[in-house]
C-alpha cells in the first residue's frame, strides 16, 4: 500500500488539462448531459475509444458529463455502427425510451454512412436511416479527443437550443 | 510424433498399416489429395463424416484442436456444397477434411463434438443445408424475420446495395424453465454500459442461475457474402475491421492466408515487425481487459489504473506507428510502417516505464482480499468442457488447456522465441485473471527480445518490409480456386481464416473464425450454478468481443 500511495504522489495529476481550455463555460454545473451508448453493430472500436473517455487521463465527468445505464436517465444517445438490421428494433426501442427532450450523435465513419458495411445485406448505411442524427464524429475510429471537443462543443450553446 | 503416427496409420500414410477394426470400412471412404510434412488435405463422403471425425476426435491419441468449420457453395465448379474442417494435431500438423457434393444436408457431428454445434447450425441458417440430427437446430446467425428461404451464402443470393432482404422482426426462440421457483431474467440487447449488444435469458431459482441461453448475433452485419468478389486489397479493408481490437491479428490470419496462395515468402524483419505488432495488441488489451475485470466487482481504483496504463500503451501504438488499434499496418507481404531508429528506442524506453508501472499497480489487485473473494471459485469452466467445446485462449489456459498458437505452431518469429503458454487449472476467473496477468509480463520481455534484435539486424535493412506487394496486380499469381487457411494468437485466442479466390483473383469464400465465436459457447457453461450479480464478472473475465463472432 506504501508504494501505491508513494506511487500516486509521483506520478500527480494524470488528467489532461490542455482540454479545459477550450471549454471556458464550466462554470456552470446546471449543464450536466446524461450520454446513453448505443452500439448498432460497430466493430467494438469506436466503442472502446467512447469508454476511453472515461479513463482518469480524459476524465470526462469534470465537464458535466456522464455515461449513464438506461435510456430513461439519458439526454444523449452515442451511436456507433452502421446500424446492423438485427438491431434495428432495439436502437428504436432505445431511442423511444429517452425521453424528450433529446439528441442522437453518430459516432465513427460507419454510424454516419455505413463505412465499410455499407453493402452488406445485414447492415444498413449509418444510423441516420433509423433516427434524426443530430451531430456527426467521423473518424474510424474518432479518438477520445475528437468525441470530447465534439462534446464541448456542444456546451457552449444553450442546452435548450441543442436538444430537441 | 506419436500422434502423428497414430493418424498416419489412420490414414495409411507412407505404407502404414492401420490396425483398427475399422479399416476396412474406411478404405474407399478417402481419398488423400496431398499430404506433405505439415499439412494434409484429405477428402471423403459427407456419409463417411461421423465416423471419421468421430475417430480423430474422441481418441485422446489424436485429439486435435478445431480451427475452423467452413460451408462453401461450390456448385458452379460442380461440387455442390462442401463442408470443410480444419484440425490442427500436437507436432503442428494441419489436416484439412473436405466433404464435397452435399445436396441439402449433411449428418450433424455436434452431438459428440460439441464444438461444431455453432458452425453447423449457421450453416444451416447461411446456406439453408440441415444438419440432420442436430440436438438443437433453432436459427443461429440470422434472427427470425428474414424472408423464407433466405440463404445468403449461396452463390444464387445476389446482393445489391439498393435491393436488401426485408427483415421483419419475430420474437427469438428460447427454451422455457419449468417447474416450482423458476425465473426467466431477460436481459439486453442493450446493456447497461459501453458494452455491445446480446441478448442472455437467464433461468433462475432466486438468485443461482439454472440455465443460461446466449441469443447473439444482433450485430450480424453479412461481412462473409460483403467480402464476396472484392479484392484481396479491398478484403484486407474490411477483415482489419470485423474487430476493432483484434484487427492487428486478424489481419495476419488474413494476410498469412494470402501469401500461402500467392507463394510469397517474407523477409525476416516483416516477420519480426509483425510479432512486435501482435505482442503490442495483446499488451494493451490485457492490460485493459485486467482493469476491466475490477469493474465487474465495483472496484474503482483498480479499474482506473488498468484503464490508464491502456491509455499509454494506445497512446504509445498511436506515437510509433500512428494508430491507436495499430490498424493498417499489417499488409500482404509485408508490414506497412518500419519505425525509425529513434522511434525504436523510444518504444524500448517507454515499454520499459510501462512495465514498471504495470508491476507497481497489479499488487493492487492481487494483493485486494475483497477482489479475491469475488473472483476465486467463480464461474468455473471444466477442463473437459473447454476441450468438449473447443475454447482458445486464456479461456482455455486457464482451465489447464495447454493451448497457444504461438507455442503449438511455427509461425512469425514465434519458434525462437519459445513462447511458453501460461496455463492455470482452477478454471475460475481469478484463474483467467493470472492467464492475462502472466502473459502481460510474458508480452513485455518478449518486446524486449524482440526490439533489442532489431538494433543488431538495422545494417542490412530489407527493403521488403515496407512494401506492399499488391497481390491482387499480379496474375496468375494464385492458382483459381485454390484455397488456404490464416492464424494467428490473439488476446483472446486463435483467430482463423480461411480464404478461397477465384479466377479473377478475388475472394469466393472467406470464413472468419474469431476466437470468441469459439469461446462464446464456453460462457453460458461457466456460469451455471454461479448467482446473476456475477454473471458480468465472469462474462468480463472472458473478455469476448461481440462483433467478430456475429461478423
Amino acid at each position: 500500500m506504501w508504494n501505491l500511495l508513494k506511487r500516486s504522489l509521483r506520478m500527480g495529476r494524470l488528467t489532461e488539462s490542455r482540454l479545459d481550455q477550450d471549454a471556458p463555460h464550466l462554470h456552470s454545473l446546471k449543464q450536466s448531459w446524461h450520454i446513453r451508448h448505443l452500439d448498432c453493430g460497430s466493430c467494438n472500436g469506436c466503442d472502446w475509444e467512447m469508454s476511453a473517455l472515461l479513463n482518469s487521463v480524459y476524465d470526462l465527468q469534470r465537464f458535466g458529463f456522464d455515461f449513464v445505464a438506461s435510456p430513461r436517465h439519458a439526454d444523449i444517445l452515442m451511436c456507433t455502427g452502421p446500424l446492423a438490421t438485427q438491431l434495428n428494433q432495439a436502437a428504436n426501442a432505445t431511442y423511444e425510451a429517452t425521453p424528450h427532450p433529446k439528441l442522437v450523435i453518430a459516432v465513427g465513419d460507419c454510424a454516419i454512412n455505413g463505412g465499410v458495411f455499407k453493402e452488406a445485406y445485414g447492415a444498413d448505411s449509418g444510423v441516420g436511416e433509423a433516427l434524426p442524427v443530430h451531430l456527426e464524429i467521423p473518424g474510424c475510429p474518432p479518438s477520445p479527443e475528437d468525441m470530447l471537443k465534439a462534446l464541448l462543443k456542444l456546451t457552449e450553446k444553450d442546452r435548450k437550443s441543442v436538444l430537441t | 510424433m506419436d500422434n502423428l503416427q497414430s493418424l498416419h496409420e489412420y490414414f495409411e500414410i507412407g505404407g502404414a498399416k492401420d490396425s483398427r477394426d475399422n479399416s476396412k470400412n474406411l478404405e474407399k471412404a478417402f481419398d488423400i489429395a496431398s499430404w506433405t510434412e505439415r499439412e494434409g488435405l484429405v477428402w471423403l463422403k459427407a456419409e463417411s463424416l461421423p465416423q471419421v471425425i468421430e475417430d480423430l476426435w474422441l481418441d485422446p491419441k489424436t485429439r486435435p484442436v478445431l480451427l475452423t468449420h467452413v460451408g462453401n457453395d461450390e456448385r458452379e465448379l460442380g461440387h455442390g456444397f462442401v463442408l470443410y474442417f480444419v484440425f490442427h494435431f500436437p507436432g503442428d500438423f494441419t489436416l484439412t477434411l473436405g466433404a464435397r457434393g452435399i445436396e441439402e444436408g449433411f449428418p450433424s457431428l455436434s452431438a459428440f463434438c460439441p464444438a461444431l454445434n455453432w458452425p453447423e447450425r449457421e450453416v444451416q441458417d447461411l446456406f439453408g443445408l440441415v444438419a440432420e440430427g442436430h440436438p438443437d437446430p433453432r436459427p443461429l446467425v440470422l434472427h427470425p424475420g428474414w424472408p423464407e428461404g433466405f440463404h445468403p451464402l449461396r452463390k444464387s443470393t445476389l446482393m445489391t446495395n439498393t435491393d436488401k432482404p426485408n427483415f421483419q422482426p419475430k420474437p427469438l426462440v428460447f427454451y422455457p424453465a419449468q417447474g416450482e421457483g423458476t425465473f426467466e431474467v431477460p436481459v439486453g440487447p442493450i446493456h447497461a454500459g459501453i458494452i455491445e449488444p446480446g441478448h442472455f435469458r437467464f433461468q433462475t431459482v432466486g438468485e443461482t442461475i439454472l440455465h443460461v441461453d446466449a441469443q447473439l448475433f444482433f450485430t450480424h452485419r453479412g461481412i462473409e457474402k460483403l467480402l464476396e468478389g472484392k479484392t484481396i486489397e479491398e478484403g484486407l479493408k474490411i477483415v482489419e475491421r470485423v474487430c476493432g481490437v483484434c484487427t492487428v491479428s486478424h489481419s495476419l490470419a488474413y494476410c498469412e492466408a494470402v501469401e500461402k496462395l500467392a507463394h510469397i515468402e517474407l523477409s525476416r524483419e516483416a516477420l519480426r515487425w509483425r510479432t512486435v505488432l501482435a505482442e503490442l495488441e495483446r499488451l494493451y488489451n490485457h492490460v485493459g481487459d485486467i482493469g476491466n475485470l475490477c469493474a465487474g466487482v465495483g472496484f474503482a481504483l483498480g479499474n482506473a489504473n488498468g484503464l490508464q496504463n491502456k491509455e499509454q500503451l494506445q497512446r504509445l501504438n498511436k506515437e510509433v506507428f500512428g494508430h491507436r488499434y495499430l490498424r493498417g499496418m499489417v499488409i500482404p507481404g509485408g508490414v506497412k510502417i518500419q519505425p525509425s531508429e529513434e522511434k525504436i528506442e523510444f518504444l524500448k524506453e517507454r515499454l520499459y516505464e510501462l512495465q514498471a508501472d504495470f508491476e507497481k499497480w497489479i499488487p493492487l489487485i492481487l494483493e485486494h482480499d475483497g477482489f479475491r473473494q469475488r473472483a476465486v471459485t467463480t464461474g468455473v469452466l471444466k477442463n473437459q468442457s473447454a476441450l468438449d467445446l473447443g475454447a482458445t485462449g486464456p479461456a482455455a489456459r486457464a482451465s489447464g488447456v495447454v493451448v497457444d498458437w504461438r507455442e503449438r505452431h511455427a509461425y512469425l518469429l514465434y519458434p525462437e522465441l519459445q513462447v511458453e503458454p501460461q496455463v492455470e487449472t482452477s478454471g475460475d476467473v481469478w484463474a483467467r485473471l493470472m492467464v492475462r496477468v502472466r502473459e502481460v509480463r510474458q508480452s513485455f520481455e518478449l518486446l524486449d527480445t524482440l526490439l533489442s534484435g532489431v538494433e543488431e539486424v538495422r545494417g542490412s535493412q530489407d527493403p521488403q518490409v515496407t512494401q506492399s506487394l499488391h497481390v491482387s496486380q499480379v496474375p496468375g499469381r494464385i492458382e483459381p480456386y485454390s484455397f488456404a487457411w490464416g492464424c494467428a494468437e490473439s488476446p483472446r485466442g486463435t483467430d482463423v481464416i480461411w480464404l478461397m479466390i477465384d479466377q479473377e483473383e478475388k475472394i469466393f469464400r472467406c470464413r472468419i473464425r474469431s476466437a470468441s465465436y469459439a469461446n462464446w459457447p464456453a460462457v453460458p457453461l461457466a456460469v451455471l450454478g454461479n448467482i446473476i450479480p456475477d454473471f458480468p464478472l465472469i462474462n468480463k473475465s472472458f473478455e469476448l468481443c461481440y462483433s467478430c463472432c456475429d461478423r
